[in-house]
């Protein structure tokens, strides 16, 4: 505990852990979403859309934010627009967009003079990635998120649930698809730094499947999700504060372990 | 005017046509059963008829005050909803998204619309058990009873038997029928069981690419080709038993 208040006094640290559980929360919601839509990968694909962008922003001196928040959101359309049009079915077209734009960024990184370690920072997360600014545009954007998700959660259900009859009986569900898309973007990219681009996905997926295996109602699995997100978040940093290990995987462990336990509690329920 | 009125009504996947030419209406109270092999175009009709296919050609008509996101239905499952981790209630709730438009959250309406429609399908017990860990059966009637929240109209139900064991069968059948006498509403149902489709259905409509057939069951049995199809002349005192076993009231 006193580890912990000692933890707190960093700025870095407040910096990272203000971001981080926004993140996670956002994450954690959209996560259910996404896993029970069978979108699980379209995390991964945005992330690593998001390194290439990020690598061609720091080539130009760009803003990486600004850069990279827009170039997701336009890939997160592209990808469900290719899905609807089901020649490249939808797993194979995050594939092709995941090495892709992984290659462009390791080329990009490659002929860029004086390239600093940032960019190998964001495949495997940093906890010093966050600069004041950064914070302040991510707690707005977060925020941003959290109001849509609240505001549109019926629909949000209806269209996991069953898109065809919500689409018959008169539900935009494009539009709410790509809200959903977009909603994810944003958030993979606030995240991306903090967790490293190889390692966002799991953020978005791990929290929902363990709040799977104990709850059944759609709202609960909701609310444990988010909550169990929000707690993996904090014991990852903490762990990743004491033992010097990097803040992404610490969290991945973390929550591997909650998923973990979750499976043992929900198969024991259902003998 | 009839509810639906179809006009040279075509359909076509990459140019190739899968269902052409057909011309039929929907009258309210109508129980049309939609027939045909695999491949004959059935599913691609429902999907235009639910407005998620735009047609080829030709043209489906509204009347009698039926608006397009009046036409509930009830669809074939996919995988990913059988193991849904969703509560009965909110699923039926979602059947009364359309009424909402913008406004982001239920009224009270809404609620004791999800109830009574549970209630009329037998299923107010399962309210907050989990849709995945419900049977086929009962799986159906919670899907019906979300139609029901989206429309007192039209129900357009897709292969509502496929999966079911015999005696479900029989159950499902008998409560759509119930709703169509009871309720007063209109059922368009796509089938591959010919026997639950001359049972119950007041109109048949026979596909295979074309329109073979439309019109009532009873002429329909008269025709070589319902006779070949059902493989079965004396169907109609069967479907009469049928149906006198299938009344009783609805919620018994």
């Amino acid at each position: 505990m006193n580890d912990f208040i000692q933890m707190l006094q960093f700025p870095f640290l407040q910096r990272a852990l203000i971001v981080g559980i926004l993140v996670s929360l956002c994450a954690a919601l959209l996560g259910v979403s996404l896993v029970l839509k069978r979108f699980s990968m379209i995390g991964d694909g945005l992330s690593h859309v998001g390194f290439a962008s990020l690598a061609i922003a720091y080539a130009f001196n760009a803003a990486p934010l600004l850069v990279s928040i827009p170039v997701c959101l336009l890939s997160a359309f592209f990808v469900l627009r290719i899905t609807e049009n089901s020649k490249i079915k939808g797993d194979a077209a995050t594939a092709l967009l995941m090495s892709g734009s992984l290659a462009i960024g390791v080329m990009v990184i490659s002929l860029t003079q004086g390239m600093n370690t940032d960019v190998c920072n964001y495949m495997f997360g940093s906890i010093l990635a966050m600069s004041t600014s950064d914070v302040i545009l991510s707690v707005i954007l977060s925020i941003i998120v959290l109001i849509l998700f609240v505001f549109f959660y019926n629909k949000i259900f209806a269209i996991t649930f069953d898109e065809d009859f919500s689409k018959a009986t008169g539900i935009h569900t494009n539009i709410y698809n790509m809200l959903l898309a977009a909603l994810t973007s944003i958030t993979v990219v606030l995240g991306m730094r903090m967790m490293g681009a190889l390692l966002i996905s799991s953020l978005v997926v791990m929290p929902a499947l363990s709040a799977m295996r104990v709850c059944k109602r759609f709202l609960t699995v909701v609310i444990t999700s988010a909550i169990i997100s929000i707690l993996c978040f904090v014991i990852g940093i903490y762990i990743s504060y004491t033992m010097s290990t990097p803040t992404g995987a610490s969290i991945v462990i973390i929550n591997l372990a909650v998923f973990a336990v979750c499976s043992v509690i929900g198969s024991s329920k259902s003998n | 005017m009839a509810l639906i009125t179809c006009r040279n009504l075509s359909f076509a996947y990459d140019g190739k046509f899968v269902v052409e030419n057909l011309n039929f209406e929907l009258n309210k109270g109508d129980y049309l059963c939609i027939v045909g092999e695999n491949g004959a175009g059935k599913s691609t009709l429902a999907k235009g008829l639910l407005r998620l296919k735009t047609p080829h050609s030709g043209e489906i008509i509204l009347g009698d005050g039926l608006k397009p996101n009046e036409v509930g239905y009830l669809p074939q499952q996919t995988p990913a909803q059988r193991d849904f981790p969703g509560s009965v209630f909110e699923i039926v709730l979602s059947g009364r998204l359309n009424k909402r438009g913008l406004y982001p959250f239920y009224n009270k309406a809404d609620k004791e619309s999800a109830r009574s429609n549970m209630d009329a399908l037998g299923i107010s017990h399962l309210s907050a058990c989990c849709y995945g860990e419900l049977s086929g059966g009962q799986q159906q009637r919670v899907l019906l009873a979300r139609a029901l929240c989206a429309t007192d109209k039209v129900i357009l139900l897709d292969e509502p038997v496929t999966g079911l064991d015999p005696l479900m069968t029989q159950d499902m059948y008998k409560l759509i029928y119930r709703l169509n006498q009871e309720m007063g509403i209109t059922i368009i149902m796509i089938s591959h069981d010919i026997h639950g489709a001359i049972t119950y259905g007041s109109h048949i409509l026979h596909l295979d690419n074309r329109q073979l057939f439309f019109g009532k069951t009873d002429d329909y049995m008269n025709t070589s080709l319902g006779k070949q199809f059902t493989g079965c002349p004396v169907c109609e005192d069967i479907s009469e038993e049928h149906r006198s076993h299938g009344g009783g009231h609805l919620h018994e």
